[in-house]
């Protein structure tokens, strides 16, 4: 689907990228980085819209740097920020991006109807979109990407903005746009726990460098932890749990457990009652992409706060 | 007994019914697309009729096609009422020459590019529409001919339709046919500059202010404070008789460059004061370069303009 060799995007002052190789087949690919990890300069290029410094990059086996306009009728692009004018309706505004991707206008409304049936959108379609909330705004968004039966689609951060239930719908859709519509997924978001519910594949971006890329399993393996919190005593049910032949770490308050197997649920919980202090709360998490970085660098202490974003969602 | 949420004369039978939901008609399968994909020219042309037919309303809410067709209305209004009268007073020629009625009604035409650039380009660049035509088949160029072209096209419709009206009527009239013909092909090459130049402007200042607003009123203050700005030391120069200076001053407003144009090259009388157009063959030709650089410069500007919009 897409592969890159040793890609770099050079800006004055900044590399956005720096000799990305990567190699995307098809299925649902997550690309996961932080703000500014090179995510929407990647999607640049790989839509033929930004020349590389140096580097090569083929999509569906075109090159970027001279079929530009053949990659963009074959691809769909979702962008991260708000894209739609609110004066018209959905129907218009997507049978007119249709055309703009060079469907005939008999096609392009058929398509259209489709479309925003596929991706949940019914009587609304026919009201201006300043009306919309954001959850209905991002399907309208999905399916202009869809609109032209793309044979790969780009979606940046589509999950920006929902509430929970949003985020899971659209999870759930973007899966579907590759096991029902059979069409190649490529979705970034900062956030590694809500993509490995979705993804086969995952590639980690930082600092415009790879820095990991393999089917999602093997992330999960790695990442699934537990995260417990006691009234009192942290540090001698570490030393209980360490003790127990499990990994696990101080973080402020909270001790984190790298779960084993479904027994280090038991072990925790007969450790805190031997100590006789209360559990306020045992959850599942899953690592921040923040935390996967030290992981491979394994240097800093942790430092974050608990997030607010997706992890506590992740134990549900 | 009747079962309203099934609605499906003909349809499969009872015991299918009772077993599927009544939504079962939603859930037909995603079906491929494997028609033609028209590319890159195509997609142009779409941008294009899109943006014509939004300069008047076309394809967009009621109240939106309000604006533009009160001002094509008034535009309209006066060739109609001149052709009436030269019908019915049996004058021998119309009223208004048809190189000079764009001038006169410049305000309108004013009006109509102030409203009708930043609803072209503001909107795509304030709601971040751009990014999507961008990673779409089409360049940066074909989006801004496209704009440009559909702009200009609008302003020709809204300034060529009533020099059609005048010519009809004319003829109707029973005036001298040569005569208004030559005429009115004058006008018909005049009004396309002043469509090129008119859209060219409006779309470089609506391009860099994406509140629509702001853009409506820089372009009206663009167009009124330079107009109003010559008329007035043209006025000055007129009153001290100094002819050459009026013919050098039209260089420096859009309405007064298409007039300077007009006077030397298709033989138009000035609507400067005095009708000193351009005094000689040197300032005549500068008013057609200049023309053409500053048509040029904006259709550039805006090439540069989008070459760091993009995607973001």
């Amino acid at each position: 689907m897409i592969a890159t060799e040793s890609l770099s995007k050079r800006y004055p002052r900044v590399t956005a990228l720096d000799r990305l190789s990567v190699d995307v087949t098809p299925g649902v690919t997550g690309l996961v980085g932080a703000n500014g990890a090179g995510k929407s300069t990647l999607i640049k290029i790989l839509l033929g819209l930004s020349p590389a410094t140096e580097g090569r990059a083929a999509v569906l086996g075109l090159d970027v740097a001279t079929d530009g306009p053949q990659i963009r009728s074959l691809v769909g692009y979702m962008p991260e920020h708000d894209c739609l004018p609110p004066d018209v309706s959905a129907t218009e505004f997507v049978v007119h991006m249709a055309r703009m991707s060079g469907l005939p206008p008999t096609a392009a409304r058929e398509r259209t109807a489709d479309t925003l049936r596929h991706v949940g959108l019914y009587e609304e379609r026919y009201r201006p979109m300043g009306g919309y909330s954001t959850g209905m705004k991002q399907r309208v968004k999905l399916a202009q990407a869809l609109v032209h039966d793309p044979k790969l689609v780009l979606l940046d951060e589509p999950t920006n903005g929902l509430d929970p239930t949003g985020r899971d719908e659209m999870l759930g859709l973007i899966r579907r746009v590759h096991t029902d519509f059979g069409i190649s997924v490529l979705v970034t978001s900062h956030l590694l726990g809500e993509l490995e519910r979705t993804s086969d594949h995952i590639v980690v971006i930082d600092g415009g460098k790879l820095l990991r890329a393999s089917s999602t399993s093997d992330f999960t393996q790695a990442t699934a932890s537990l995260a417990v919190e006691v009234t009192d005593r942290e540090s001698e049910l570490l030393a209980l749990l360490t003790g127990a032949g499990l990994t696990a770490q101080a973080n402020g308050h909270l001790l984190l457990v790298d779960i084993a197997d479904e027994s280090t649920y038991d072990t925790v919980r007969d450790a805190v009652a031997g100590l006789g202090v209360g559990l306020v709360r045992m959850e599942q998490r899953r690592h921040r992409i923040a935390e996967l970085f030290i992981d491979d660098t394994t240097t800093a202490s942790r430092d974050d706060a608990p997030s607010k974003e997706g992890d506590g969602r992740d134990a549900a | 007994m009747t079962q309203p949420d099934v609605a499906a004369p003909g349809g499969p039978g009872a015991d299918a019914r009772a077993g599927s939901p009544p939504d079962v008609i939603h859930n037909i399968g995603y079906r491929s697309y494997s028609g033609p994909r028209l590319g890159r020219s195509y997609a142009r042309l779409a941008l294009f009729s899109q943006s014509l037919r939004g300069a008047y309303g076309l394809g967009r809410s009621a109240k939106s096609k309000v604006l533009p067709m009160i001002l094509f209305g008034a535009m309209c209004a006066p060739a109609l009422i001149m052709v009436a009268v030269a019908i019915f007073a049996d004058r021998n020629d119309l009223p208004v020459a048809y190189t000079r009625y764009a001038v006169i009604m410049q305000a309108v035409i004013t009006l109509f590019v102030a409203a009708q650039a930043p609803q072209s380009v503001s909107r795509d660049l304030r709601f971040k529409t751009t990014p999507l035509y961008f990673s779409r088949p089409i360049e940066r160029v074909d989006y801004v001919a496209a704009k440009y072209a559909a702009l200009t096209v609008a302003l020709f419709l809204l300034t060529a339709i009533p020099l059609v009206i005048l010519y009809v009527g004319a003829l109707l009239a029973k005036l001298s046919f040569a005569h208004q013909t030559a005429g009115f092909a004058k006008g018909l090459v005049s009004v396309l500059l002043l469509s090129l130049l008119f859209a060219g402007i409006g779309l470089v200042i609506a391009a860099v202010t994406p509140r629509r607003g702001f853009g409506v009123a820089a372009i009206i203050a663009v167009f009124v404070v330079s107009y109003a700005a010559v008329s007035a030391v043209q006025g000055v120069a007129s009153a001290q008789e100094n002819y050459d200076v009026i013919g050098w001053l039209g260089l420096f407003s859009p309405i007064t460059l298409v007039d300077g144009f007009q006077t030397w090259f298709l033989g138009a009388r000035s609507a400067f004061p005095d009708a000193s157009g351009p005094a000689n063959a040197g300032i005549g030709t500068l008013y057609l370069v200049v023309l053409a650089v500053v048509i040029a410069g904006t259709f550039g500007l805006l090439m540069n303009r989008y070459r760091k919009v993009g995607l973001s």
